[in-house]
């Protein structure tokens, strides 16, 4: 059977087709302020993409902070159920999911039969989410894309310790009159993340193997950073950013 | 119109709407405490004496000396309820307060100079009485209302408790009980009537042990009352504790509960999940809340916070000389305890009840309530492997709340909670 998730979140809209346990094809487009209107323009982009008809879809879950303005979703669930089902699927193993958004992280324990055992999420802050990244790049001048390079190329990582994102961001301005490489900088600024993610994971208590999931897991200096934090290596797909709408697609296969 | 001529005719009318209530077979709540207010309102005219005290304090001496008990922080609740905190709160910013102080410190703080809130500030006390079983912030906010109504401030200390009531504890509480009586003497100009005292003892202990009885028939399945109506008809308990009319309506209360429960009729129809509610409520959210768990199925049987009011019965012993059962009652409290007996109490209720699952607000006001709770957490995750879900916000203070990221965790609470009964 033919199932999708869509998974509107607060930057980023995806949308993930499945069939028989297989991904099809997924699609990631910018969220806007019309939450209604991102959901169905990701789905009918990915359909015509892949070249199917959206008859030919069984059923469809919508999760993220816009899963209730998914009208043509069969029903919603929320990201935490969503990301921990997309993450066995892609591997059965995994036992902690950190999922690093938009708006928020969490990390997801998950026991030896797929079942969830707990979760625990950002307080209300955006520091160690993917909001606090752009605020930090847009003050570098810098591509988000090429976060993850430049930090890896740091030689002394700066030390950022605000947890607000407002005042992380003037120390950073500070470190950048002081003259301090962007390099370092931004590799100061991954290494706050991850130990904010961390300190917040350790409280559901972290057992490999663990997968990182959410539009963050593209940067590959976070995930050094966290790496290095948790002292493990963490699992990292390339379907990382569509997790949410992949799980969703999952649920949707099992839903009555 | 002046003030005496105001305070008259709320004094006439206070006096009207007694009698209609006199007749009525069931007392509304709302219309005992409308008439408990202006009674406050009017208490000059009828030449009783007004004193602000603490939620958790020991108020029977005060109705033994017929003076009018006022709570600043059921007040609180009721601003929050009314969703006047955040303007009342930011007047309190701006006349110095730090953001971080208690809501409810902010918001009484603030009504005191703007009379303000949902009914236009409260009554001008004579006298305050400040027991810190239930914070230490309590001290400061009633040394500043103090020195603002130019009023006499009794502060009854109570030493906190991590496990155990020591001697010297009881004897230090104890003493203050007679300097209490002292300072009342002194304040309404008359002696101090031991025997009128021992009976409304008697009567707060039967009150309490009613609210008690009403709170155990959440036991039933489905439960009769919810967490969210128990937040509602605890007013009374707070408020008028040790008065026979409390009596009566507490004792009406638990009859209708126990007919809920004889016909099956639940708080929340279809009743399939269970929940323990910890800390003080969000009031400006209590139906909002109540209905999304009610989406789920869920009920919230039973909380610490409502609990409060009787969760001492186990220190009071009608046969010991009442002093020193109030003096050990009044010590003992919830707040007053160590983690480990807080933690303690929570598992019980957990088993009393039958519990799916733990929801703790982490209040931003409540630094008492709320600090520890990752600790009680851990201990009830390991004790009885239930899940527990932390809810981030403020009992009166709407700006630290967020309703899409508090809708999201309660979802994925309740989705763990299906998964574990299916």
């Amino acid at each position: 059977m033919r199932t999708a998730g869509i998974d509107i979140g607060s930057i980023t809209a995806k949308a993930a087709v499945m069939e028989d346990g297989m991904i099809l094809g997924s699609r990631i487009i910018f969220t806007g302020y019309n939450t209604d209107l991102a959901g169905r323009k990701v789905f009918e982009e990915l359909i015509k993409e892949l070249g199917i008809e959206t008859a030919s879809i069984g059923k469809i879950v919508s999760t993220g902070y816009g899963r209730s303005s998914v009208k043509f979703a069969r029903k919603t669930a929320t990201e935490i159920i969503c990301h921990a089902a997309g993450a066995l699927l892609l591997d059965g193993r995994v036992k902690t999911v950190i999922d690093i958004g938009g708006q928020d992280s969490k990390a997801i324990s998950i026991d030896g039969t797929g079942k969830i055992k707990n979760f625990v999420m950002n307080d209300k802050c955006a520091a160690g989410t993917g909001r606090f990244l752009e605020v930090m790049a847009r003050a570098l001048g810098s591509d988000l894309d090429e976060f993850g390079s430049l930090s890896l190329k740091a030689d002394r990582p700066s030390r950022i310790s605000s947890l607000c994102t407002v005042f992380a961001e003037s120390e950073v301005i500070s470190l950048i009159s002081k003259g301090e490489t962007r390099e370092n900088i931004i590799a100061g600024i991954h290494e706050s993340i991850a130990a904010r993610v961390s300190a917040m994971a350790a409280r559901i208590g972290i057992v490999s193997p663990v997968m990182l999931t959410g539009g963050v897991a593209r940067n590959i200096g976070v995930v050094k950073a966290l790496e290095a934090k948790l002292g493990i290596p963490l699992v990292v797909s390339q379907y990382a950013q569509v997790m949410g709408a992949i799980g969703a697609a999952v649920i949707a296969s099992r839903a009555v | 119109m002046t003030e005496k001529l105001k305070q008259i005719l709320i004094f006439i009318a206070a006096g009207f709407k007694k009698l209609v209530l006199r007749f009525k077979k069931r007392k509304p709540m709302k219309e005992i405490m409308m008439i408990y207010y202006m009674e406050g309102k009017s208490a000059r005219v009828a030449g009783k004496k007004v004193a602000w005290i603490t939620s958790g304090g020991p108020v029977e001496p005060l109705i033994a000396m017929d003076v009018i008990p006022i709570y600043p922080e059921n007040h609180g609740a009721m601003i929050g309820a009314s969703k006047m905190g955040v303007d009342l709160c930011e007047k309190a910013e701006m006349m110095g307060y730090s953001r971080d102080l208690c809501s409810y410190a902010r918001a009484d703080i603030a009504c005191a100079v703007v009379n303000g809130g949902p009914i236009g500030g409260l009554p001008r006390p004579d006298m305050l009485v400040c027991c810190n079983n239930i914070c230490g912030t309590v001290l400061k906010w009633y040394e500043v209302q103090a020195r603002r109504f130019d009023v006499p401030l009794f502060i009854f200390d109570t030493p906190f408790c991590h496990t155990e009531y020591s001697e010297e504890a009881r004897k230090y509480v104890r003493s203050q009980i007679d300097e209490y009586m002292v300072f009342l003497e002194k304040a309404c100009g008359r002696k101090f009537d031991s025997g009128r005292m021992e009976n409304i003892w008697r009567w707060s202990i039967e009150g309490q042990k009613l609210w008690q009885a009403v709170l155990d028939t959440a036991a039933s399945r489905p439960a009769p009352i919810s967490a969210f109506d128990a937040f509602y008809h605890l007013a009374l308990i707070v408020s008028l504790r040790g008065r026979r009319d409390v009596v009566d309506y507490y004792s009406d209360l638990l009859a209708g509960m126990k007919d809920r429960v004889a016909r099956g009729i639940g708080a929340v129809p279809g009743e399939k999940y269970r929940l323990l509610w910890d800390n003080l409520p969000i009031w400006y959210r209590v139906r909002w809340l109540s209905r999304r768990f009610a989406s789920h199925g869920a009920c919230l049987v039973a909380d610490t916070y409502t609990s409060a009011w009787c969760g001492s019965l186990k220190y009071v012993d009608l046969s010991r000389p009442f002093f020193d059962s109030m003096a050990e009652a009044y010590t003992r409290i919830y707040l007053n305890v160590g983690i480990d007996e807080m933690a303690r109490t929570v598992i019980e209720m957990i088993d009393k009840y039958g519990v799916d699952g733990f929801v703790m607000h982490s209040n931003r006001s409540c630094k008492p309530y709320s600090l520890g709770q990752y600790d009680i957490q851990r201990i009830v995750e390991r004790e009885r492997g239930i899940p527990c879900l932390m809810l981030e916000a403020d009992m009166v203070d709407e700006r630290n709340f967020s309703e899409s990221q508090v809708a999201t965790r309660i979802d994925a609470f309740m989705e763990i909670i299906k998964q574990n009964k299916k």
